[in-house]
């Protein structure tokens, strides 16, 4: 099997985990779980980040923080795929006893900080990727976010920060899909041009259409690689609820629960 | 030694001098500045650049910064105003400190400068009444709380060899010098002054423990023998040794530059008193009311909330009888 197949195939294993994962726990986010799917799978399956499972905290790992927390549930299904914990864990998510909650956090092997709390993994990333130059260590550290966590002053300050200290080791990686809790981002407060802006920050600025897999993973590789002594920013284009055609680009879906028939009918579909 | 011959210096002067010559020989510490400078830190910027850091006027991305070095082993130093240290980034310090140290290890230590009214014309956004209370609160969160520059330079080497995050609260004025370099013990969290031979102790916080060996000697005079207590450290002290102290008193007064009965000191007392079932009354002094735009001498601000030496000795007396 070729990569690009590896990575349609394990995109449409973790679609089918997420969708199970949310018909145990209703509590979940779905529809931001789904927006960012593709951006995981071409990082832990596309041998963008080097890391071992047994060892969670090896010193050689490439550092990869979640910071848009809640939206990541379809993280479980790759971590456990991958042998960080073991794939029952996925049938009690959110249940008494388990470590997988509605919102992760370190207690899960394979998560590096505390995620629940929008705005805080971009200055941690840069904190560590300071480290990790100051130490002429060779991982790369990389931050996933949303667009509305962009609206955090704290981001703009970690922005200010990994471009005057030439941070090129740091990558960040933004699912873009238009939509936090109360509506469209732009509607609260809207970015504008994010290539203006965040190329007037400093930053090595690139887009890509955040569901198609293979495209994904080639901007990845490509930003993993650029050394111009510039932080990086990868835009993905994406649609919150991609994949539930009823919940794609809908207003109110970050909150937005799916009755377990309807996941049902998806699921059939795709087998 | 006595501490009188002590050239008097500030907190942090004495701690960075001290704190210099640990970095020169300990390569896994960081220094971080949010913009903020002192004599004894041009040293640590000149000899060690690649350890030391300006962050600009950025407290956030300080304490995320700050995060992001000791969990990649770094023992880091961050250094700012007290209230914007504490205040303006307080999510980050619950998240990425005292939230994220119960699963990972890390080792931050926030060094924040004018406690209580120290920068005395700077008015009320400089003034740092909340921070004792509101960083006691945190889980994990080591606060110390010293009261002159010897105990501020002993606490480099808790800051070392303590893991987890520490806040350091740091007057901004010089202070006379209450110790010598054999004293205090650290690890013990408190040290006693006087004994004194009545029932009544004087338990004082930073500033105020020389607020009260003033108002101990006024009470000297009149016939009265307080003890008094140096509490330098919230979070860790020796239980036992704190327990033992305070059964020799049947009255205590909480003294501290910080809002009274809000979560500081007092508290601190109050819950020890209680949940060791010492018979003990406690009058907490503290800043009653608000915030104050006053400008003038500490002593002159003092007087005007109450916690002057003169304010105190009346209140103590009248809780005597």
């Amino acid at each position: 099997m070729t990569l690009a197949d590896t990575l349609r195939e394990k995109a449409k294993w973790v679609y089918q985990q997420t969708l199970q994962i949310h018909r145990i726990a209703p509590e979940t986010r779905i529809a931001s779980s789904l927006s960012c799917l593709e951006i995981f799978v071409a990082l832990y399956y596309g041998h963008l980040l080097s890391f071992d499972s047994a060892q969670p905290f090896m010193p050689e790992r490439d550092r990869c923080i979640i910071s848009k927390g809640h939206g990541s549930i379809s993280m479980y299904p790759i971590l456990a795929d991958l042998g960080y914990f073991d794939k029952k864990e996925l049938d009690r998510v959110c249940q008494v006893g388990s470590f997988l909650g509605c919102i992760p956090d370190p207690k899960i092997p394979g998560y590096e900080t505390i995620n629940g709390s929008l705005g805080h993994g971009v200055g941690v990333g840069a904190g560590m990727a300071l480290a990790l130059k100051r130490k002429k260590a060779n991982p790369k550290v990389f931050v996933v976010t949303g667009d509305g966590e962009l609206q955090e002053g704290a981001i703009w300050e970690a922005f200010m920060f990994a471009s005057h200290h030439k941070l090129d080791n740091l990558n960040v990686i933004v699912d873009n899909n238009h939509i936090s809790m109360l509506g469209f981002t732009s509607e609260a407060i809207s970015h504008g041009s994010l290539q203006e802006r965040l190329t007037a920050f400093g930053w090595e600025y690139s887009e890509v259409n955040g569901h198609d897999v293979i495209a994904v993973h080639i901007a990845i590789k490509a930003m993993k690689e650029a050394a111009n002594a510039k932080p990086k920013i990868l835009i993905a284009n994406t649609l919150k609820g991609h994949g539930i055609p009823f919940l794609e680009n809908e207003k109110l879906s970050h909150i937005m629960a799916i009755k377990s028939e309807v996941l049902n009918q998806l699921l059939e579909k795709t087998i | 030694m006595s501490t009188s011959a002590i050239k008097p210096m500030t907190m942090r002067d004495a701690f960075l001098e001290t704190l210099f010559d640990v970095m020169e020989n300990e390569e896994r510490s960081f220094f971080l500045s949010a913009d903020f400078g002192a004599p004894a830190l041009d040293k640590i910027r000149e000899r060690m650049p690649d350890r030391f850091l300006n962050i600009g006027i950025a407290e956030q991305n300080l304490i995320n910064v700050a995060a992001g070095l000791s969990l990649e082993g770094y023992i880091v130093f961050a250094y700012a105003i007290a209230p914007f240290i504490t205040m303006r980034c307080y999510e980050q310090i619950r998240i990425n400190l005292a939230l994220l140290s119960d699963v990972r290890t890390l080792n931050v230590n926030l060094i924040g400068v004018g406690a209580g009214y120290s920068y005395v014309v700077s008015g009320p956004t400089h003034q740092c009444l909340e921070d004792l209370s509101i960083m006691r609160t945190l889980p994990n969160m080591q606060v110390y709380s010293p009261a002159d520059h010897i105990s501020a330079s002993k606490l480099v080497d808790i800051c070392i060899k303590n893991t987890g995050p520490k806040y350091l609260r740091f007057d901004a004025q010089t202070l006379p010098a209450l110790y010598t370099d054999l004293c205090p013990d650290i690890t013990q969290g408190f040290y006693v002054h006087r004994l004194g031979s009545s029932s009544i102790s004087l338990v004082a916080t930073g500033y105020m423990v020389h607020t009260a060996l003033a108002v101990a000697k006024q009470l000297d005079e009149i016939g009265y023998s307080v003890g008094v207590i140096d509490i330098f450290s919230l979070s860790l002290f020796s239980t036992q040794a704190l327990k033992k102290q305070l059964e020799c008193y049947s009255s205590i007064v909480t003294l501290e530059e910080g809002f009274q009965g809000r979560g500081g000191l007092d508290a601190l007392m109050a819950a020890f008193i209680s949940r060791h079932n010492l018979p003990i009354r406690l009058l907490p002094i503290g800043i009653e009311g608000g915030y104050r735009f006053d400008l003038g001498s500490r002593e002159i601000l003092h007087g005007n909330v109450g916690i002057d030496s003169k304010s105190i000795l009346e209140r103590v007396r009248k809780f005597i009888v």
